[in-house]
């Protein structure tokens, strides 16, 4: 019993408390849309990038965006740009502001702010329809837009 | 089926990115004829935006045209139409005397063709009592104050099964709902949501249904959220969708708080979508994936 309550509020401060180098989503600096610090302070991988961009849960950016480099991913969406050399377009830090959100890029865009947690009307507690429950939590961490960007940076043409 | 979307997409996305927005991107060129017990009869499912979109589409479509052609053949025979189950048992529902006292709808307003023409101009304001009223506020209002029966849930099947039979009374006859007079605030209300970027996502439905109509998004083929096919059967829930039950599926899709179904704020959404489609026929039961 002790134990579990130790580890359930271990787990829950982990959940509202950021590690040490991680910038909250609030505290994010956008410049012309580009951010030019790690969000997490660690680097990247593209590998846990490439399954946070084709899960549906996560990024699900093939929703929309069609990527070339994963033919076996089906079913990929034409709403947006492919984003196919895009790491010939954009630079880490415009990725990583696109990735966070694409509105300080895009003025207005469809594209969803996967970093972002206020501003929204009537947000609700993920998929379920229902109000959220305390505090809304980014749709990713700052590790996996951290991850998606590194996997952005490998779409070269 | 499935398997076919599958092979077919994914053909695509090997032959080359390109060409998957070019192949799929419009709504198919098809016609809607419909073998029924009564000869065949065709339906408009494409026609000019009703003056009151100008500036937002040119042309409405049916829903009908961006399904698959299995699922399109399907609607094309009542006999193939897994809808036409739920319009029986609507039927049987109209003729039972189900009223505390024994009442049956069929008591008070004789066979269901006297419902004729009614589904095409719903949502309306109704003329005595100047509410706003869906097709499900004038079922319970008879099952409550003329049955004496606990109102129906919105959704319920119960419900759905009458809508369906409701529906089919006007297959056929062009949609037509008001959007002036004690229309007015609740077609400004209904519009003021579909422009509204809702969620998490922050997606409204033009975002999706007038701003991109016809692309994918992920393996779903966007239409323009008509509702002149509603009721639909959908092959996914192997049952009937009401409006009011897809515009939640829609908004909580967005990572939303959802309205209720049959709220205030729906049914105002609902006059307003399905004055998107005046110039559409009803469909009596449609059937999507
Ligand atoms: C609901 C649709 C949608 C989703 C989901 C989405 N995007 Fe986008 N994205 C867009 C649109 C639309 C644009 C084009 C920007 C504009 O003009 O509005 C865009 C632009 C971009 C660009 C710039 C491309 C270029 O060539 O200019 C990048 C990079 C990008 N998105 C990455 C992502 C990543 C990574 C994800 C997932 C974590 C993602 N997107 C999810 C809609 C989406
Ligand atoms: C994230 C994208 C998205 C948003 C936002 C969205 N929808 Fe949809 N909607 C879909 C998809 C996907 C389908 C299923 C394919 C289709 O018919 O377009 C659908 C289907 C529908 C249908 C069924 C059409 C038919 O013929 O079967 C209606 C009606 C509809 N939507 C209305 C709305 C309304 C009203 C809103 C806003 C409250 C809305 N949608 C917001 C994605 C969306």
């Amino acid at each position: 019993m002790h134990r579990q309550l130790w580890l359930a509020s271990v787990v829950a401060l982990s959940a509202v408390t950021p590690a040490v180098s991680e910038t909250a989503p609030a505290a994010v600096a956008y410049e012309e849309g580009a951010v030019a610090q790690s969000l997490s302070g660690q680097p990247g991988d593209p590998e846990s990038g490439a399954k946070i961009m084709t899960t549906n849960a996560l990024g699900n950016c093939v929703a929309c965006h069609q990527i070339a480099a994963m033919p076996d991913v089906p079913f990929q969406g034409d709403i947006a740009p492919p984003l196919d050399g895009v790491a010939d377009r954009y630079d880490e830090a415009h990725l990583r502001g696109i990735v966070a959100n694409a509105k300080m890029t895009f003025d207005g865009t469809f594209m969803p702010a996967f970093y972002k947690t206020t501003g929204f009307v009537r947000p609700g507690n993920a998929y379920t329809g229902k109000a959220p429950e305390g505090e809304l939590a980014p749709i990713l961490t700052a590790q996996q837009i951290e991850d998606v960007v590194a996997y952005l940076l490998t779409l070269k043409e | 089926m499935m398997h076919r979307k599958f092979t077919s997409r994914l053909a695509a996305t090997a032959l080359g990115i390109a060409l998957s927005g070019a192949a799929f991107a419009e709504p198919v060129e098809d016609t809607l004829t419909i073998e029924t017990d009564d000869g065949e009869i065709t339906l408009v499912t494409q026609a000019p935006a009703p003056a009151h979109l100008e500036g937002a589409l040119k042309t409405i479509y049916s829903g009908w045209h961006f399904r698959e052609d299995d699922t399109r053949g399907m609607q094309k025979d009542d006999f193939d139409n897994p809808g036409m189950v739920f319009v029986d048992r609507g039927m049987d529902s109209w003729n039972a005397a189900q009223g505390a006292n024994g009442e049956s709808c069929a008591g008070c307003h004789q066979g269901p063709e006297s419902m004729a023409g009614l589904r095409a101009v719903m949502p309306r304001v109704d003329a005595k009592t100047g509410s706003l009223m869906i097709m499900e506020d004038y079922i319970n209002g008879c099952v409550t104050e003329r049955m004496g029966l606990e109102a129906w849930g919105v959704t319920s099947n119960k419900m759905k099964d009458m809508l369906a039979l409701i529906s089919m009374q006007s297959r056929g006859e062009v949609v037509n709902v008001a959007v002036d007079g004690p229309a007015a605030p609740f077609y400004e209300k209904g519009k003021e949501i579909y422009y509204t970027r809702y969620g998490q996502l922050e997606m409204s439905c033009a975002n999706c249904h007038e701003d991109n109509y016809g692309n994918f998004i992920r393996a779903d083929h966007l239409s323009q959220g008509q509702v002149s096919g509603f009721p639909v059967y959908r092959l996914k829930d192997a049952g009937l969708v009401s409006a009011q039950q897809r515009f939640v599926g829609c908004v909580r899709d967005t990572r939303a708080e959802t309205f209720k179904a049959g709220s205030d704020e729906f049914k105002a959404l609902e006059l307003y979508v399905a004055s998107r489609g005046n110039g559409l026929s009803v469909e009596g039961v449609g059937v999507r994936h």
